[in-house]
Parts: structure tokens; C-alpha cells; sequence
């Protein structure tokens, strides 16, 4: 049960003189006496001993506009918590009823976050990887510092670097506990860094997108020479790069860049609850190196495969794209991306130079 | 409200570039003078193009973590960061003299004091001699000792060299060495004929580099011939032709970097109160700690 306290009564009480608007409790002060309304009631005429008792009996509405109406919160920070509670959509019975009865739980990309009440109508916020939801957060790594997010969340499950945070490679096994809404907002900043800024500024209508080409334009140094890969000819080339790079399976955000500001790429951005709004940097290092590799003209090769070799080299390269190398058991000699196949077939048909089947990269033999 | 937005280069590849930048922002954040400390990075998240955006305060310093003037102070970081009216002359810098310029960034309403990087500001003369207190574990190490500041050179940057000249003659002022020199990777002196350069016996060596990577753990332990393989590597002195070499590794690595970020925004016109004094003070003992935890 909410309880309301005499804090939030006082402030109501001094609140009402200006008017309370706020999920659907009003509050406002007539020449004949204040007016307390909510969706199941309306009193008029109240003197201020009488609207006390009337929003000390309606806890839920009152400690509700007291959270929400705290001015210490930058106006992104509330958009998003109120966001994750549903609190333009569900009414503030609906919430408290959930809040009470095992809580709301809300995701962002991999992460779950559980909201559960507080006293006086507070909200306690976990925060943990969506793979741990059935996992009480007692068993995970329990924390309680959001910075301890960087280090934690730095490398994915099998140890390797995660250069870029909104990855799906998110790590288990911890959990961020009795955070406040600040510290919420904080430790989501740490794991998806400006994701709720570019959230909000979207919904406002306000995200500023910056399109490939404007961003390749912007480059200077050893990545000027991305912009000589837009020839005029189309952008079947950054369909690739967004293909290879954006697809949800790569990174969580949804890519809201295009070609240009006409143009739109044949690709799908995506169905992130959070937005991209230019060409990453990973992205920009990724498109330098295929500028350059893009520069090359394509020539005929003959090479002599079985059917099944030529299948066996498209499973490997889907293998590999896919992120599924791991995945490969040591004794599947079914599969073609198994190591024990790849070493068959480089026995039989790569040289001693390692080229396949002999023949050479260039015209000249080498 | 005030905030400091350290921004720095980060990596896609090495996993402890960014860990000097996230400890000196911890530390600025527990002094408590700024409302806000956020970070920035060129290769990581947020990126300098988002980093404002993460901002609440209306005044933002922002200090690049970044060794030198050049490319990233001058080009990159004010364009991605949307400071339109960035002018370098505003700077009205020799290489090594920029302090700051306040500007307005594009995409938020917010006013930026941009500063000059740590690495030439000349508190950071102050980090490379802790430096060598705490890979010395002496902290009145001077006397009997040479100290070698150690930098790219000019391959890429003429201010690179400038810088680490700049404080190799701040230290050698100091009286506290036998020996004061800069020495480079890819110019003359080179770093790999250390042992020549020096009569002292001890040889202290801190390369004016941001954060450990591929130079500080490879490269110059390698050509100094500290190891012929930097995986194996290397004692802490080593002996190279008669000397002992004692490797610090990157400054930026040390815990008074925080100092000169905090500064840099303070000459910028921040209200840091006694905060430079407090981490001088806190990072001294931390330095004692490490120093006590690495002979373990």
C-alpha cells in the first residue's frame, strides 16, 4: 500500500493555489473553495483541511504528481522514466496496481529493467540483461554504482572486447540494484551511451539526422578519402556497408540515416527502440578500408571446386558473417565451416603460398 | 551548473585505452565541483559528435585528454563537437601555449570553454615527475637519477616534439634530476640509443603518451632493449648497457593526470574551488598504493 506523506501533502496543499495537473489528478483553487478531480471523483468547494483529507485518501494520484513533479530533473530524464512505466498510456491506478503486484518491467535494448514501489510512492529501479530476467538478481554480480557499468560491461560472455555498446553482445550475470530514477538514467547512459538524448530528441521530433554522404563529406585526415567511394553511381555500396554493419543482428540501435536526404537506402533500418543518427565510427573506419579495397577492378579467376567445395565456401563466409564460428561443434563434420572441413579443403586445394588452388592474386604471377 | 567533458581518442581494438579517461573522470567527479563530469571519445561511445548532447549544464569545459596541439585539438574534436565559430587563431597559440576560447556548439544551447589538451599545460611537468616517484616508489627520487620524457616527434606533429621538449626544460629547471632530456621515437635522440644519452647510471624514462598501447607496451620497450619480445616482458630497472632503466610507462596513466584536466577548466574560468589541492593531495597517496600494490 502507497502511503502519502505530509511532505507531499504540504506540497500539494501550497501546489494548488497555482493549479496540479498531472495524470489525471487536478487540483485548482476557485473563488468558492479548491477543486480535487480524478477520473473516478470530483469535489468542489473544498476548504484546505478538507483537500488535505480528500488527497491523503488518494495516495496513489498525489505521491504520483510528487514524483513526477520534482524540478531537480532534466526534462529528458523524466520523458524517459515516465516512458518506461507507461505513463502517458496506462492510468495511474493501472500503474500502481502493477507497481504492487510484482512490478513493471520495461526493456531497452538488451536490458530488462524492473520498476518496483518505493516508499511513498518512490520507484526502485533493477537494471540487468534481459538473458538473466528469470535469474533473481541476488544471484547475479549485485551493484549498485552505475559507473561500475564500464568496466562490467567492456567485454561480451566470451571475453572479447565490445568496441561498439550498442552491439547485442551484451555480457550476463549482473545486476544493478536499488537505483533511483538519477542513477537509473545513469548506468543505461554508461551501457548505451546518448541513446536516451537521441531517444527524446526523436520524440520531440527533433533528431538530428546526418546522412552518409554529409557525414562522409565532414571527414578529414586518413578518412577524407571515403567521400571518392560516392561516385555518382548510386548506393548500392552503402546498402552494403549498412547491410554488413546496421542490421539489428549488429547493433541495437535503428539506423535513421540514409544516402542523403533524398535518398533511402534499400535496407531496413531496423526495428531499435533507440535511434542512429549518423555513421558510427566504426562504421567510418570499416567504410575507409572498403573505399580502398573498392578501388580494385574485379577480374576473372578459375578456380576447380566440387559442387560441394564451392557450398562448403559459402557456408564458412555465412558462418563468419553470422557470428557463428563458436558455434561450430568441434566433431560437426556436417557442417562445412567445421574446422576439421576447412583444414581438408585447404590440404587439397591451397598451395603452398596458400593460394586457393594455386592460382595467383595478380596478372603477373604473384 | 558546470560541467567538464573530457573528451580523448578511445579504441575499437584495445579494451584499456579508455580506462586512464574513465579514472581521472571518477576521480574529478569525487571531488565534487563540477555537477556534471562526462567523457567523450573519437572511437568510442558517446562520440564527440553526441557528447554535448548528454549534457544538462549550461556551462560546459571541455579538455581534451590528448598529449599535443594539432589535428585532433584543432580540426577534429571542434567539428565534431559543432563549435561553428571555432577559429584557431583564437587560440593565438606557439604549439604549446593554447589555454582557451569560449564558443557556442551548434546542436545544443550551451556555452562551451574550450581548452587547450593536458599534455602541454604545464601541471603536466608535475605528472611526469609523480610519475617517476611512483615507478621509482621514491618520492623524493632526484637525486642520482636521469629522467628521459619521451615522445613521437615530428613524423605526424612538429607540436608533438614541442611539448615534450617543453616540459624535459620545465623538469631540467627544476633542479631535481641529474639529467633532464627528450627523447623520441622516430627523430633525434632516439630512444633506442637511451643508454648513450646519459652518465647517470639510473634512468628514469616516461613516455608523453595518453594511455598504454601499442608504442608504450611494445615499440619503446622493445627498441630501448628493455626485451627483445614485449610479450615476455621486461623488469622494472632494467639493464641496458650499464644503465638502469626504469620504464614508467604513458603519464596519462598516472592519477595526477586529473589535476591538469581540472586545471585547464579552472584557467577557463570554472569554479573548482580547492579541488586542485584536494587531488594533488588524494592522488599523491594514491600513487603510494599502487606502488605498494605492485610489489606484491
Amino acid at each position: 500500500m502507497t502511503d502519502v506523506n505530509d511532505t507531499q501533502l504540504d506540497a500539494l496543499l501550497s501546489a494548488a493555489d497555482d493549479g496540479v495537473e498531472c495524470d489525471g489528478l487536478s487540483v485548482t483553487r476557485t473563488d468558492g473553495g479548491y477543486r480535487f478531480e480524478t477520473p473516478e471523483e470530483t469535489h468542489t468547494g473544498l476548504s484546505q483541511p478538507a483537500l488535505r483529507e480528500l488527497a491523503a485518501q488518494n495516495p496513489w494520484f498525489v505521491s504520483n504528481w510528487y514524483h513526477w513533479n520534482r524540478t531537480d530533473r532534466p526534462d529528458t530524464e523524466r520523458a524517459y522514466l515516465r516512458w518506461l512505466e507507461g505513463a502517458d498510456e496506462r492510468t495511474v491506478p493501472e500503474r500502481y496496481e502493477w507497481l504492487a503486484d510484482g512490478g513493471i518491467v520495461a526493456s531497452w535494448g538488451e536490458l530488462r529493467i524492473d520498476i518496483a514501489p518505493g516508499a511513498d510512492g518512490e520507484r526502485v529501479y533493477t537494471v540487468r540483461n534481459g538473458a538473466d530476467g528469470e535469474v533473481a538478481p541476488e544471484e547475479l554480480d549485485v551493484r549498485t554504482d552505475p559507473a561500475d557499468a564500464r568496466g562490467l560491461l567492456k567485454r561480451d560472455d566470451r571475453g572479447r572486447y565490445r568496441p561498439l555498446k550498442t552491439a547485442p553482445t551484451l555480457p550476463t550475470g549482473w545486476a544493478f540494484v536499488d537505483l533511483d530514477g538519477p542513477a537509473l538514467a545513469e548506468t543505461v547512459e554508461y551501457v548505451y551511451p546518448a541513446t536516451i538524448a537521441n531517444w527524446y530528441l526523436e520524440r520531440r521530433g527533433d533528431l538530428d539526422v546526418n546522412h552518409w554522404r554529409e557525414t562522409m563529406e565532414r571527414q578529414s585526415g586518413i578518412y577524407g578519402v571515403i567521400k571518392t567511394w560516392d561516385r555518382g553511381e548510386g548506393h548500392e555500396h552503402v546498402d552494403w556497408v549498412a547491410e554488413a554493419c546496421c542490421d539489428d543482428s549488429q547493433c541495437l540501435k535503428r539506423r535513421e540515416w540514409q544516402y542523403d536526404d533524398e535518398t533511402e537506402l534499400d535496407v531496413d533500418g531496423g526495428d531499435g527502440a533507440f535511434p542512429c543518427r549518423e555513421p558510427c565510427s566504426l562504421v567510418v573506419t570499416a567504410a575507409r578500408k572498403w573505399t580502398k579495397l573498392e578501388g580494385e577492378r574485379s577480374r576473372t579467376y578459375e578456380f576447380e571446386l566440387t559442387p560441394s567445395e564451392k557450398e562448403q565456401i559459402e557456408e564458412i563466409i555465412g558462418t563468419v558473417a553470422d557470428g557463428d564460428v563458436e558455434d561450430v561443434r568441434e566433431a560437426d563434420i556436417y557442417d562445412g565451416a567445421n574446422r576439421y572441413r576447412a583444414r581438408f579443403l585447404r590440404a587439397k586445394r591451397f598451395d603452398d603460398e596458400d593460394r586457393l588452388c594455386g592460382v595467383p592474386t595478380d596478372e603477373d604471377g604473384v | 551548473m558546470q560541467a567538464l567533458v573530457i573528451v580523448a581518442h578511445g579504441s575499437h581494438l584495445n579494451p584499456d585505452a579508455s580506462t586512464p579517461t574513465y579514472d581521472h573522470a571518477d576521480t574529478i567527479r569525487e571531488a565534487g565541483v563540477f555537477d556534471e563530469v562526462k567523457t567523450g571519445f573519437w572511437k568510442e561511445e558517446p562520440s564527440f559528435r553526441e557528447v554535448l548532447r548528454t549534457v544538462e549544464s549550461e556551462e560546459v569545459y571541455v579538455v581534451p585528454l590528448f598529449i599535443s596541439e594539432g589535428y585532433f585539438t584543432e580540426e577534429v574534436i571542434p567539428r565534431e563537437l559543432r563549435l561553428d565559430e571555432w577559429d584557431l587563431d583564437e587560440w593565438d597559440s606557439d604549439g604549446t601555449s593554447a589555454t582557451h576560447t569560449t564558443l557556442e556548439a551548434a546542436d545544443v544551447e550551451k556555452t562551451v570553454h574550450y581548452c587547450g589538451p593536458v599534455g602541454t599545460h604545464d601541471a603536466m611537468s608535475d605528472v611526469i615527475v609523480r610519475r617517476a616517484e611512483s615507478v621509482t616508489g621514491d618520492p623524493d627520487v632526484g637525486e642520482g637519477f636521469a629522467l628521459a620524457v619521451v615522445g613521437h616527434g615530428t613524423e605526424r606533429n612538429e607540436n608533438s616534439a614541442k611539448a615534450v621538449r617543453l616540459h624535459a626544460d620545465r623538469i631540467e629547471g627544476m633542479d631535481r634530476f641529474e639529467e633532464v632530456k627528450a627523447l623520441f621515437m622516430d627523430e633525434d635522440p632516439e630512444i633506442d640509443d637511451v643508454a648513450d644519452f646519459f652518465e647517470t647510471t639510473d634512468v628514469v624514462v616516461v613516455p608523453l603518451f595518453v594511455s598504454d598501447g601499442y608504442h608504450t607496451q611494445e615499440d619503446i620497450p622493445e627498441d630501448m632493449g628493455l626485451t627483445d619480445d614485449y610479450r615476455t616482458g621486461w623488469e622494472t630497472p632494467s639493464d641496458v648497457d650499464g644503465h638502469r632503466i626504469w620504464y614508467a610507462g604513458a603519464v596519462g596513466t598516472e592519477a595526477l593526470t586529473a589535476d591538469v584536466l581540472i586545471e585547464r577548466a579552472a584557467d577557463a574560468g570554472a569554479n573548482v574551488g580547492d579541488a586542485i589541492e584536494e587531488i594533488r593531495r588524494k592522488t599523491r597517496s594514491a600513487g603510494a598504493d599502487a606502488e605498494a600494490g605492485a610489489g606484491d
